[in-house]
């Protein structure tokens, strides 16, 4: 079963969704990875502001490829998760409410989704081309020096992901270690 | 001697560079649809149903297979009688790779610096490796690689006297750790042996291999074989999410080593693995 769920991610839904549901992902996200993160954080650090609104926002770990002419977007799948968990949780304590990335996160991370209520969710690696067809529209809006790195306005339609990590604190990647167990 | 135009180069590493990235491997796709018929997990095996959708997408729409077309390694065999002409080699290499990363709409994704990273707006330089043979040949093979995988990448030198067990043991070590970060199911090329660049070198050269293509080394063949049964026993599977199909091929490449040492290298590779080749 396959649930649809629209940004703004409220807390709300984020509080509905459990490890492992399967959901279908329509509306605004912003993509923003290594690069874009160490910038958040040298502005946080210096005591200034974000220049995005995260509340209730979603951030997608990607870079994409340059679109071809009449295309939208290029190829544009997530990268690893875990290379942004340090400067994760000062985004979630300004309201980020959901990831989009592969791999697993750190216990500070998890601890910071639980507090703040946030919802971490797995898309598919490897499958840039194929995911490219759910992108509709796809504008840098912030960092543009940075290229591929930086942050990208995307809008989504019905974006195939798996909730990764809930709210509660419950992984999908634990589940498949009792399993293994 | 025979003359090769380095302007012949450069146009071939154009083309095989936009070839990895929009086609993948015969072998990959190969052991993709086998992993599928092995699956029981329905999630694993729609995960892996869709990496051969991708696949074909990507193939049609000469879009890239994954966003993450790597840094360029190239290979270049180069015949001890071919005299190479019209100029820079490594200018060609580079000039062949920057052409197909702005024409291909491929992610220029490398930095000038490794501590000031500023991107160099590119994707040059390729990483160029060049072996001189015997012969008047030129064979060229490009290989995209990405870096989700490459960063779970080890070396690890060993003592002359541990044993093969332990070899195995720090290959699946790499793998588990590795887990759903580098893409799975991965492709691993093995070094063994020779000195500790060396060993890294082949590891590297080894996923250029075919992967339903065993070492003719018999140990060698038997130990490729014994790692990807084993590999595929531990359930990490398609995106990490549990399942049979965790390592689609294994390839170790060996070479004589020092009476001291036992360097072992895995490059990890993800489903993405790719490469093209090509010879003059």
């Amino acid at each position: 079963m396959e649930m649809n769920i629209r940004t703004p991610i409220t807390k709300e839904i984020i509080k509905k969704l459990k490890a492992g549901d399967e959901v279908l992902l329509s509306g605004v996200i912003f993509t923003a990875r290594d690069a874009a993160h160490k910038k958040f954080h040298d502005l946080l650090q210096r005591g200034k502001h974000v220049p995005l609104n995260l509340k209730d926002a979603v951030i997608y770990y990607a870079g994409p490829t340059p679109p071809a002419p009449g295309k939208a977007i290029g190829s544009c799948g997530p990268t690893t998760s875990s290379r942004m968990d340090a400067f994760t949780p000062e985004l979630l304590k300004l309201g980020l409410g959901g990831m989009i990335g592969k791999g697993d996160r750190s216990g500070a991370v998890i601890k910071a989704m639980k507090k703040y209520c946030a919802v971490y969710f797995l898309a598919p690696g490897g499958l840039g081309a194929l995911l490219s067809t759910k992108v509709k529209s796809a504008k840098a809006i912030l960092f543009k020096e940075l290229g591929p790195e930086a942050v990208y306005k995307l809008e989504v339609k019905d974006f195939p992901l798996i909730v990764g990590i809930d709210s509660k604190g419950h992984n999908v990647y634990d589940t498949v270690k009792r399993k293994k167990e | 001697m025979r003359e090769i135009d380095v302007s012949k180069i450069k146009d071939a590493v154009t083309e095989l560079s936009l070839k990895a990235n929009f086609e993948l491997r015969k072998d990959i796709l190969k052991a993709l649809k086998a992993g599928v018929k092995k699956e029981t997990n329905v999630r694993a095996r729609n995960i892996l149903k869709s990496v051969i959708e991708n696949a074909k997408l990507a193939k049609a729409r000469r879009i890239a297979i994954c966003q993450d077309t790597g840094m360029a390694v190239v290979h270049l065999e180069i015949g001890q009688e071919v005299a190479l002409c019209g100029g820079s080699l490594k200018d060609a290499v580079n000039a062949g790779v920057e052409e197909a990363y702005r024409k291909g709409c491929l992610r220029k994704s490398v930095v000038g610096h490794p501590l000031l990273r500023n991107n160099t707006g590119t994707n040059t330089p390729a990483m160029t490796f060049i072996d001189i043979v015997e012969g008047d040949r030129l064979k060229i093979t490009v290989s995209p690689k990405g870096f989700g995988s490459e960063n779970k990448s080890m070396i690890k030198m060993f003592r002359p006297t541990d044993s093969v067990e332990e070899i195995k043991r720090f290959v699946i070590e790499v793998a588990l750790k590795a887990g759903p970060d580098a893409c799975p199911p991965f492709v691993l090329g093995v070094g063994i042996g020779g000195t500790f660049e060396q060993c890294a070198y082949l590891a590297k050269k080894a996923l250029m291999r075919p992967i339903d293509e065993r070492s003719p080394d018999k140990h060698i063949a038997r130990l490729e074989r014994e790692l990807l049964k084993e590999l595929n026993s531990l359930g990490i599977g398609p995106m990490g999410l549990g399942g049979k199909t965790t390592a689609l091929g294994v390839n170790i490449i060996e070479a004589p080593t020092h009476i001291a040492a036992l360097p072992v290298a895995v490059n990890v590779s993800c489903h993405a693995t790719r490469s093209a080749e090509k010879t003059l």
